[in-house]
């Protein structure tokens, strides 16, 4: 592997794609600095592998400039980028074996002597013994190494990862994630990487970017975006979150007050994203902790009453699902670290958490309905 | 290199081989017996008639064992194969280089119109082979324009195109082009664009991608076609009695005219023999040689 080169910024500028009237990509401007791991996360049909294929130079922006540095390569033809691609299908070429995969964009580029560049970057992936195997012979996590190790060992300014993990099981995935980190870390290549895997974008990104119907909705470390959602997609696609719609009732020097069916609730002013009056309240589930009814409940904490539906043990934790007064059904997680009982379907219950804990969202234009009535999507 | 024959046998999961062998030969049966009706027999019945020898009456002959026959044949014919070999080598040269960029296209860029393009390509053969190449009679004849735009450019050797060689080689080529542009397409069409894309994103250009991923993905279809085209073109005589003149017969005239004129069996069916033979050793090399070639 090389020493740490001068990589440079991913400039995106207003950067759209349209497929006749249909918006794949809209407006999209954003910088990724050299040498980051950056995620991008959501859903399917979203706009993530569009994206990736203008900056590969696969796809022509309608709309938009792409640049590496200062160097403007929106007009520059696929093969003179300094950028590769893991492709989503692999893509691997099926007349030339392991070894020939892999080496084949330094032969383009006639660098000498790969041989021991190429046998290095098998090793890398744990495939020398499969280097003179066709693709066809190796399984599907195998053939994803390859096609990570064929575009890696180009050393491009940019590496482009487009689902390079969703074939593999959950061990090899895993194996795979701390790999890909520690090559990002060792080479300092720029990595932007696709995925619809929240956990994975969370654990091996520096930046996050949330996805949706062609826009970023929001951008962050894992953890910054994590605590405090900006928007309900986010809160919803990025974990669970429990959310109310309600009115802002009055505002203090460092909090709001939302009045939601009949009941108060006070978030701090940093973690409150509503511009107007109508203020969804969010809450994370494992912020959330379950007492009996008439339990005494701490300081400068919220609470909701509620009946226990649901109840299902996962081991590290325990997910109970509580009916509200109001028909809504709440998620709340419980590390399993009380000894004694718990409580069972059928219990009247109270839901409590910290008023710090709590963060407010746009609610202009949302019903109640909307909000709380979605599943989360996990 | 993923040859039209199925390979690798050897791989077959181990219960299939363990079973009784005789379930096989069985399964093959169906297969052998139209070996047998449609080539064994016809093939066994020519060579046969390929060694008998004349009882004086024209057109009979006598069962014998007559290998003169073929030194006749090659004394009078030998030079007749080696221009059918040129002829077809050629047309197969041409038919490739016209239609590869058109099997090319219709992969690629055909969309909705892939179904249409190929019945096009088809199309003429609805029409009978004697009739189209009559018709390129009338193409090419000295009077006509295409005759005249080249002798205006002064290419033409013999100031003519009917009744030479190019003549034949045109007419074998145009007869045979539907027969290379199927298998082309078929090789082309199972080829992924997605390949094409990776190979340009690892820095290879256009030319390179289709020197490097294209034109090794589609040997089958190259090997295919030149074969489909290049056997039934150095049997043809049709092409060489229309369009071309006495200095352009094929092997295929020879033994028409010995088989319908001469009546002399047993020489026609000795130049099919060894023109069969030369064919099948031809094609072996070749597809020997295509199978090994290296394909990086
Ligand atoms: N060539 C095309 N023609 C028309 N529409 C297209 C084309 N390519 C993509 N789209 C549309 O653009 C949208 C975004 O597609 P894209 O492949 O970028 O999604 P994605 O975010 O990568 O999804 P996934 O997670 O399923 O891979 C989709 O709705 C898709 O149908
Ligand atoms: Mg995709």
């Amino acid at each position: 592997m090389v020493e740490s080169r001068k990589v440079e910024d991913l400039h995106l500028r207003n950067l759209t794609k349209r497929f006749g009237d249909f918006v794949a990509v809209d407006d999209l401007t954003l910088t990724i600095p050299a040498g980051s791991f950056f995620a991008l996360l959501g859903p399917s049909g979203c706009g993530k592998t569009t994206t990736l294929r203008m900056v590969a130079g696969l796809e022509d922006p309608s709309e938009g400039s792409i640049s590496i540095g200062e160097q403007d390569v929106t007009g520059l033809r696929a093969f003179k980028r300094p950028v590769n691609t893991v492709f989503q299908s692999y893509a691997l070429f099926p007349h030339l074996d392991i070894f020939e995969n892999v080496a084949f964009g330094l032969r383009r580029r006639g660098v000498k002597d790969i041989k021991p560049a190429v046998e290095a970057m098998l090793e890398l992936v744990e495939l020398t013994p499969m280097a003179r195997r066709k693709p066809k012979q190796l399984s599907g996590g195998q053939q994803q190494r390859v096609a990570v190790a064929r575009a890696l060992i180009n050393e491009p300014e940019v590496l482009l990862l487009d689902e390079p993990l969703g074939a593999l099981d959950l061990k090899l995935r895993r194996q795979m994630q701390i790999e890909l980190k520690r090559i990002q870390m060792e080479v300092g290549t720029t990595f932007v990487h696709v995925t619809h895997d929240q956990e994975e974008a969370m654990t091996m990104a520096d930046t996050v970017a949330v996805m949706n119907e062609g826009r970023i909705e929001q951008m962050g470390a894992p953890a910054d975006i994590y605590e405090l959602p900006e928007t309900v997609f986010v809160a919803r696609f990025l974990g669970q979150s429990n959310l109310f719609a309600g009115r802002r009732e009055s505002s203090g020097s460092d909090s709001v007050t939302v009045a939601a069916h009949g009941q108060q609730f006070t978030i701090p002013n940093s973690r409150n994203n509503a511009p107007g009056g109508d203020v969804i309240v969010g809450v994370r589930p494992e912020k959330m902790t379950i007492v009996d009814a008439g339990d005494p409940i701490p300081d400068a904490h919220d609470r909701i009453a509620g009946r226990v539906v649901d109840v299902s043990y996962t081991g590290v934790s325990t997910q109970y699902l509580v009916k509200t007064s109001w028909g809504e059904e709440i998620s709340v997680f419980e590390q399993n670290d009380v000894v004694g009982d718990q409580s069972a379907v059928g219990d009247s219950v109270e839901v409590h958490w910290a008023r710090d804990h709590a963060f407010g969202l746009d609610g202009t234009g949302t019903s109640a309905d909307d909000v709380e009535s979605a599943m989360p999507v996990v | 290199m993923p040859a039209l024959i199925p390979t690798s046998t050897s791989e077959a999961p181990p219960q299939v081989a363990a079973r009784k062998p005789r379930t096989g030969y069985l399964l093959l049966a169906p297969g052998m017996g139209w070996l047998a009706v449609f080539f064994a027999i016809p093939f066994v019945t020519l060579f046969i008639t390929s060694l008998q020898v004349p009882t004086g009456a024209s057109g009979v002959y006598a069962p014998g064992f007559d290998i003169a026959n073929y030194g006749e044949a090659l004394s009078q014919y030998g030079h007749l194969y080696i221009r059918s070999f040129i002829y077809a080598g050629l047309a197969t040269l041409f038919a490739l280089i016209i239609a590869y960029p058109l099997a090319y296209f219709i992969a690629f860029r055909g969309g909705q119109w892939k179904g249409l393009l190929l019945v096009l390509v088809i199309a003429p053969t609805f029409a009978s082979f004697l009739l189209r190449t009559y018709a390129w009679r009338t193409i090419l004849a000295d009077e006509g324009p295409v005759t005249g735009f080249f002798n205006a450019l002064g290419v033409l050797p013999e100031g003519r195109i009917l009744s030479t060689s190019i003549a034949v080689v045109a007419g074998l080529t145009y007869n045979f082009l539907p027969f290379m542009i199927l298998p082309l397409f078929a090789s082309l069409d199972k080829l992924d664009p997605r390949l094409i894309e990776a190979s340009n994103d690892l820095y290879a250009s256009p030319v390179t991608t289709f020197r490097k991923v294209v034109w090794p993905l589609s040997l089958p279809g190259v090997v295919a076609g030149t074969l489909l085209t290049f056997i039934p073109a150095s049997g043809d005589y049709i092409n060489a009695q229309l369009l071309g003149s006495i200095t352009t017969r094929m092997i295929g005239s020879a033994i028409q005219v010995n088989f319908i004129q001469f009546r002399d069996y047993p020489i026609a069916s000795a130049l099919s023999v060894m023109l069969m033979f030369i064919i099948l050793i031809v094609v072996s090399i070749y597809i020997r040689r295509s199978g090994t070639e290296d394909l990086v």
